[in-house]
């Protein structure tokens, strides 16, 4: 390698290890408070139980006793940090990804629904976008009820969705799909319908004088230029449709899915279950999200100047 | 020139001989607003041969930009007659009669320079190696050879504005119009495209429309000169360049030069006190 080129992939990597280090300390630091609180608040949230159940007071305990029992907890209040992450680790490595004791498992189930809702809901959305914009009466028809549409709680209108599309005979994913897609093409809707009229004149005009199709000026101007708002939307839909999902799994009493998981852990109180199957949800949230953020990034990498 | 064009013309010929692209006659643009109506435009008659080149000029409101904007359909006239190429500015436009280059250069920030100039080929449905072909001879001609792959925020102000000019010529309109393209522009920038613009003119004959309110432009660039006045929107003076086809920069040095910058100095002063 020349030395110019070497002397450059060595300042690349400095570079690189230095935003990393920039990026890295203060989420390092916002992290070992989160442990820090979390393991002083399992401690006194759980301290009453441990004395009452675990420790003899008759006997009497040191503080490093009581310490240890918090901690260490069958049903805990609030699990310590490491039993979470044992119990999330040890579903994932005790157990054969097909059974319904491994998270991954309900990943897979829950995940199933989010994207074919998320899918749905896009697709819906970009239709009544496009609706809207090319029609005023749509506008004027529609755009009121889908806002009002987004004024009913979710945790309502599932049970009624479900119990209707069951008598239907659909059941298992179509349903939570559908309730992932009510939640999902709210802001594709919106951010699509600003988008799309987001062209200046002078840009419509230029299509104008081109003699182009409302097709043509539809396809070549207004969806490129809507993109930059898809995408923020997209980002939200995708993590609105999780919560759908999840939601739809609780009043089935569904077997599987990261919502039924939460249901049966409080239904037995296993309460280290449930945070691991929290986590497990957080992490099927930020992996969603950031996948769409790097179609976004890719989609639009050319776009320096705007 | 296109001949598939030449058959839509055939009625545009006038007595003179000389085949008319537009024909304007009694034309009016009046807007309704809340008290009184706004005359845009009043009894405008202009005729423009094929292949002159003619500016309109005169301060702003004075309707320049809305005499062309009529003449491409962008807007509609309220009484009178236009005509493209002789037909209606509405047949005009489907039929691709005239390119036209806006203010502002409106690139499309998500595709490349050449994806930028073969947009009007892509929408008339020209094949894509073919369309390639034709916009990688445009960007030549405008001298932006080799900046094909770039997209428009990596170009400056000017070579944007070229690109929309190969834009609005890719597809060999007979006629092209332009709306104050070089006022966002420096005045070297502007110069050098000038210069440009005129030889373009030279080589091709094609005719053009050309909107500015810069007396200089208007006569280094323009056979024939339209001085416009506003209140209501009107044409006060045609003035035939006396000045040779062939022009360069220095040409604004010259006795003839200055005496027609004079004379129509005089006219946009008259067109104010009238």
């Amino acid at each position: 390698m020349p030395k110019a080129t070497a002397q450059h992939a060595h300042g690349w990597w400095a570079q690189r290890m230095q935003t990393a280090v920039h990026h890295g300390v203060p989420v390092a630091v916002v992290l070992l408070a989160v442990l820090l609180l979390w393991y002083g608040a399992a401690w006194m949230l759980n301290a009453p139980g441990a004395i009452e159940r675990v420790l003899d007071a008759d006997v009497g305990y040191t503080w490093q006793e009581l310490f240890t029992a918090t901690m260490s907890m069958e049903r805990p209040l609030m699990p310590a940090p490491h039993q979470v992450v044992l119990d999330f680790w040890s579903s994932l490595t005790d157990w054969p990804v097909d059974s319904p004791r491994n998270l991954l498992y309900h990943v897979a189930v829950t995940g199933e629904s989010t994207l074919l809702g998320f899918v749905m809901g896009t697709a819906l959305g970009l239709v009544l976008s496009v609706l809207i914009v090319h029609s005023r009466t749509l506008d004027r028809a529609l755009l009121p009820w889908i806002v009002a549409s987004q004024t009913v709680p979710v945790l309502a209108i599932a049970p009624i969705v479900l119990v209707i599309l069951g008598s239907l005979g659909f059941a298992g994913v179509a349903p939570k799909a559908v309730i992932a897609m009510y939640l999902c093409f709210f802001p594709v809707t919106v951010a699509m319908v600003q988008g799309l009229r987001s062209p200046q004149r002078i840009e419509t005009e230029m299509m104008h004088t081109y003699a182009a199709s409302r097709w043509q000026a539809l396809w070549l101007l207004r969806l490129p230029a809507a993109l930059p708002f898809l995408f923020p939307a997209l980002r939200v839909g995708i993590a609105a449709g999780l919560v759908g999902a999840m939601v739809a799994e609780l009043p089935t009493g569904a077997q599987a899915g990261l919502g039924a998981k939460l249901l049966t852990g409080s239904y037995y109180g296993q309460t280290v279950q449930i945070w691991s199957a929290l986590v497990m949800s957080a992490l099927l949230g930020l992996t969603l999200t950031a996948v769409v953020a790097g179609i976004e990034r890719l989609v639009l990498r050319h776009r320096g100047g705007v | 020139m296109n001949i598939s064009d030449v058959s839509t013309s055939a009625s545009a010929v006038p007595q003179g001989g000389a085949r008319m692209a537009v024909q304007v006659r009694n034309a009016s643009v009046v807007y309704q607003t809340a008290d009184t109506p706004v005359h845009a435009l009043s009894d405008i008659d202009l005729d423009i041969a094929e292949g002159e080149f003619v500016s309109l000029i005169g301060p702003s409101g004075c309707g320049k930009t809305t005499l062309m904007r009529v003449i491409a359909d962008l807007e509609k006239i309220s009484a009178g007659q236009v005509l493209v190429n002789g037909v209606s500015p509405h047949d005009a436009r489907l039929a691709r009669s005239y390119g036209y280059v806006f203010q502002a250069p409106a690139l499309f920030p998500w595709r490349t320079v050449l994806a930028n100039v073969t947009l009007p080929l892509q929408i008339q449905g020209k094949g894509r190696s073919q369309a390639k072909a034709i916009a990688q001879e445009h960007l030549e001609r405008v001298g932006l050879k080799g900046f094909e792959g770039k997209y428009p925020w990596q170009l400056s102000g000017g070579m944007q504005q070229r690109v929309s000019i190969a834009r609005a010529l890719s597809f060999e309109p007979r006629i092209l119009m332009m709306d104050e393209p070089f006022g966002a522009l420096d005045e070297i920038t502007r110069d050098r495209l000038n210069e440009q613009l005129q030889q373009l003119w030279q080589r091709e004959r094609r005719t053009v429309v050309f909107v500015t309110h810069s007396i200089a432009e208007a006569v280094y660039l323009s056979t024939k000169i339209v001085v416009m006045s506003p209140r209501p929107g009107r044409i006060v003076k045609v003035i035939d360049s006396p000045l040779a086809d062939e022009r360069h920069l220095g040409l604004r040095d010259t006795a003839a030069f200055m005496e027609l910058a004079h004379e129509v100095r005089e006219a946009l002063a008259d067109g104010h006190h009238a």
